[in-house]
C-alpha cells in the first residue's frame, strides 16, 4: 500500500488579519512518511499546518497537491485525499462514538445518497483500528481523554484520506496515552502508507516517532531532515533558546534532548 | 444468518437509541392532537359528528360543520408547527448554540418591523401581502446580521452571529415601537397580528403556506448531513469538504423562509422551535438527519395541543396560542436548560 500524492508548499506566507506569521516557507511533504513540525510556542507550527490544510488562506504562495493548488479542488474531492484533525474540535452534546466517527464519511456521500455499505465498513474498520469498537454506542462524554482522542482520530480515519494532518494530537494527554496515540498513528502509516504530518510539543517523542522533521523558528523553516540529522545541540539552542545535551535514546537510538537549566547541574 | 444480524447491529449503531419507540409515540401523539383539535373547543363534538364532518359531505348537521371548519385550522396549525420546529433546529445548527431560535438572529423582529411598516404606511391588511413584507423583512435582517457577524477574523462564527442578532433585534424592536406609538389605527391592526394565533388559519393561508414550506423542508433535509459535520466545528467541517459560509447561508435562508412565513400568517409564535428541538434532542440525540424531521413532528404536536388547550381554558372564548406557548415554553425551557448542561460555544 502507499500513495503517490505530491504535496508541497511554495513561497508560503500566511497569518491572521494583517499579521504575517509564516514568512515564506518552501516545503515538500515526504510521501508515505510521518513528518513532525517542531518549534517554540508562537513560531507558526499550527499556522503552517492550518495553511497547508486550507483552513487558513495564504496571503502569498501556493499549497499544491499533485501539481494543482488545493483551493482549485472541489472541496469534497480534496477532502477525500487530505484530512486534518484540528486541535480543539467541538463535541456536540450527547453524541455517540459511532455517530461521531460516521460523520467522517461526509466527503464520500453525495447530496442525495444515503449511507452505503462502504460507509458502514469504513466506520467499523476505523473504530476497530483505534480500539474503540466496544464503546461504539456510548456517549463521548463517558470516555476518558485518551479514549476521546482515539475517537477523533477514528473519525479522521473513516474519512479514508491518503494524507492526514494532525494539530497536536497528544496535547493534554497523560504520557501513557501520548505513546498509545503515536503508536496507533505509526501503525496507520505502516499499514496503509498514509502520509502523516503533525505538530507535536514534545521534542523527544517527535524525534522518536518522526521519519522527517521540519523545524520552524519565527515563521521560517530553519532545518529539515531525519531526526538524527536535524536535532542537535545547536538547533535546540537556536529555536528554543535552551542549552541542552543531545544523547542517543536508549530505546530507539533516536536523538534524546536533555535540557540544561540553571539548577540541578552536577559539577 | 450471521450477516443479517451483523447488518442489523450495524444499523442500530447508526440509529438513535430507541428510535422506533419514540417515532411510534410521536405519531400517536400527533394523531391524538389532530383528533382533539377537531373535536374540542367552544363546542365539543361527538364521535358521530366527527365522522360525519370528515367523511360524509352530505351530512349537514351543526356539529359536522364545526368539524369541517376546524379542519383548516388544524392543518394550518400543523404547518406552522412544522415550519417553526425546523426553523428552530436550523438556527441552532447554524449558530451551534442549543438555545438559539429564529428570534435570536433578529429574524422575527425584522419580519415584524416590515409588517408594521406595511400596516402603518401602506394600509396593508391581508395575509397575502403580510407574507411578502415579512419575508423581505426577515431576509434583510438575516443578511444584515450575517454581514455584521462575518466581519473580522474567522468569518461568521456562532458567537458573533448571536451578538449581531441580539443587538439588531433590540434595535429593530425599538423601531417597531416608535412607528406604532403615534398611530392609533396601526396599534389596533397590530394587536390582532402581534399575538400569534392559528385561529385565523383558513384554506387560503394554507395555500400560501405550502410552497414556502416545501422549499424550506427541501433545503433543511438536504443540508442535514453537512450540518452534522458543521456541528464538529468549522475547522472539521472544512476538512470534510464543506464551505461553512455557504452552508450557513443556505440553512439560514431555509430558516428565514419557514419562520418568516409562519410569522406573517399567524403572527409571532415564540418558543416552538426552541421547545421542539430541545425536547427531541433530549430523547434522540444530536444527529440532525433524525433531529430535523422529528423536530418538525414535535413542533406540529406541541403547537396543535397548545391551540386546543387555549380553546379549552378560555372557553367559550379563546386564548391565542402565542400566549400559551410562551407560558408553557418558558418554564420548560428553563428546566431543560438547567438539566442538560448547555455547552459553551
Amino acid at each position: 500500500m502507499g500513495n503517490t500524492h505530491s504535496f508541497r508548499a511554495d513561497k508560503l506566507f500566511s497569518g491572521y488579519d494583517n499579521k504575517t506569521i509564516i514568512q515564506g516557507i518552501d516545503l515538500e511533504i515526504p510521501k508515505n512518511k510521518i513528518s513532525v513540525i517542531i518549534g517554540a510556542n508562537g513560531c507558526g507550527k499550527s499556522t503552517l499546518l492550518k495553511t497547508v490544510a486550507k483552513l487558513i488562506k495564504p496571503s502569498e504562495g501556493d499549497v499544491t497537491l499533485d501539481g494543482k493548488a488545493i483551493n482549485k479542488y472541489p472541496p469534497k474531492q480534496l477532502a477525500r485525499i487530505l484530512g486534518i484533525l484540528p486541535q480543539s474540535p467541538v463535541v456536540p452534546e450527547g453524541i455517540t462514538v459511532a455517530d461521531l466517527v460516521g460523520r467522517g464519511r461526509f466527503p464520500h456521500q453525495s447530496l442525495f445518497s444515503g449511507w452505503s455499505k462502504k460507509d458502514y465498513e469504513a466506520v467499523e474498520e476505523a473504530m476497530e483500528f483505534m480500539n474503540i469498537t466496544e464503546f461504539a454506542n456510548h456517549d463521548i462524554d463517558e470516555l476518558s481523554g485518551g479514549q476521546r482522542q482515539r475517537v477523533w482520530i477514528a473519525m479522521a480515519l473513516a474519512q479514508q484520506t491518503d494524507i492526514l494532518l494532525l494539530d497536536e494530537p497528544t496535547t493534554f494527554l497523560d504520557i501513557t496515552y501520548q505513546v498509545e496515540i503515536l503508536d496507533l498513528l505509526t501503525s496507520l502509516n505502516r499499514k496503509y502508507g498514509t502520509t502523516i504530518v503533525m505538530v507535536l510539543h514534545d521534542i523527544n517523542l517527535s524525534a522518536r516517532y518522526a521519519d522527517y522533521i521540519f523545524a520552524l523558528h519565527k515563521g521560517e523553516l530553519v532545518a529539515e531532515g531525519k531526526p538524527s540529522d536535524v536535532i542537535t545541540t545547536d538547533l535546540v539552542k537556536s529555536i528554543f533558546d535552551l542549552n541542552c545535551v543531545v544523547i542517543q535514546d536508549p530505546i530507539s537510538d533516536t536523538p534524546l534532548v536533555i535540557p540544561k537549566g540553571r539548577y540541578h547541574v552536577k559539577s | 444468518m450471521n450477516s443479517t444480524t451483523d447488518s442489523k447491529k450495524r444499523l442500530d449503531l447508526h440509529f438513535p437509541k430507541h428510535f422506533t419507540i419514540i417515532l411510534v409515540i410521536a405519531i400517536i401523539l400527533l394523531v391524538v392532537s389532530i383528533i382533539t383539535s377537531l373535536m374540542l373547543g367552544a363546542r365539543v363534538v361527538s364521535y358521530q359528528e366527527l365522522m360525519d364532518g370528515l367523511f360524509y359531505t352530505n351530512q349537514d348537521s351543526y356539529g359536522a360543520n364545526v368539524v369541517r371548519k376546524r379542519i383548516s385550522r388544524t392543518i394550518f396549525s400543523l404547518c406552522c408547527g412544522v415550519a417553526l420546529g425546523i426553523a428552530g433546529v436550523l438556527m441552532q445548527a447554524v449558530t451551534r448554540n442549543p438555545l438559539a431560535d429564529p428570534s435570536i438572529l433578529g429574524v422575527n423582529t425584522g419580519a415584524t418591523l416590515f409588517v408594521v411598516c406595511g400596516i402603518t404606511f401602506f394600509n396593508i391588511t391581508t395575509a397575502g401581502e403580510y407574507i411578502w413584507l415579512a419575508l423581505i423583512g426577515a431576509s434583510i435582517t438575516a443578511v444584515f446580521v450575517f454581514g455584521i457577524g462575518s466581519m473580522g477574523r474567522g468569518g461568521a462564527t456562532p458567537i458573533k452571529l448571536l451578538l449581531a442578532g441580539a443587538a439588531t433585534s433590540a434595535a429593530l424592536s425599538s423601531l417597531v415601537t416608535a412607528i406604532i406609538i403615534p398611530s392609533a389605527y396601526a396599534q389596533d391592526q397590530f394587536r390582532f397580528w402581534q399575538v400569534g394565533s392559528v385561529g385565523s388559519g383558513n384554506w387560503d393561508s394554507i395555500k400560501i403556506f405550502i410552497p414556502f414550506l416545501i422549499v424550506g423542508l427541501f433545503i433543511a433535509f438536504l443540508s442535514a448531513p453537512a450540518l452534522n459535520a458543521l456541528a464538529l466545528g468549522d475547522d472539521v467541517a472544512t476538512s470534510l469538504g464543506i464551505r461553512p459560509g455557504v452552508l450557513r447561508f443556505f440553512a439560514i435562508v431555509a430558516g428565514v423562509v419557514l419562520c418568516g412565513t409562519a410569522t406573517a400568517l399567524a403572527g409571532p409564535i415564540g418558543f416552538i422551535g426552541l421547545l421542539a428541538t430541545h425536547a427531541m434532542r433530549f430523547v434522540i440525540g444530536p444527529d440532525l438527519r433524525f433531529l430535523i424531521p422529528m423536530s418538525a413532528l414535535a413542533g406540529a404536536i406541541i403547537l396543535t395541543f397548545s391551540d386546543v388547550v387555549g380553546r379549552l381554558i378560555a372557553s367559550p372564548g379563546e386564548l391565542e396560542v402565542g400566549i400559551l406557548t410562551a407560558f408553557i415554553g418558558a418554564p420548560i425551557l428553563i428546566i431543560l436548560a438547567k438539566k442538560s448542561k448547555v455547552r459553551s460555544l
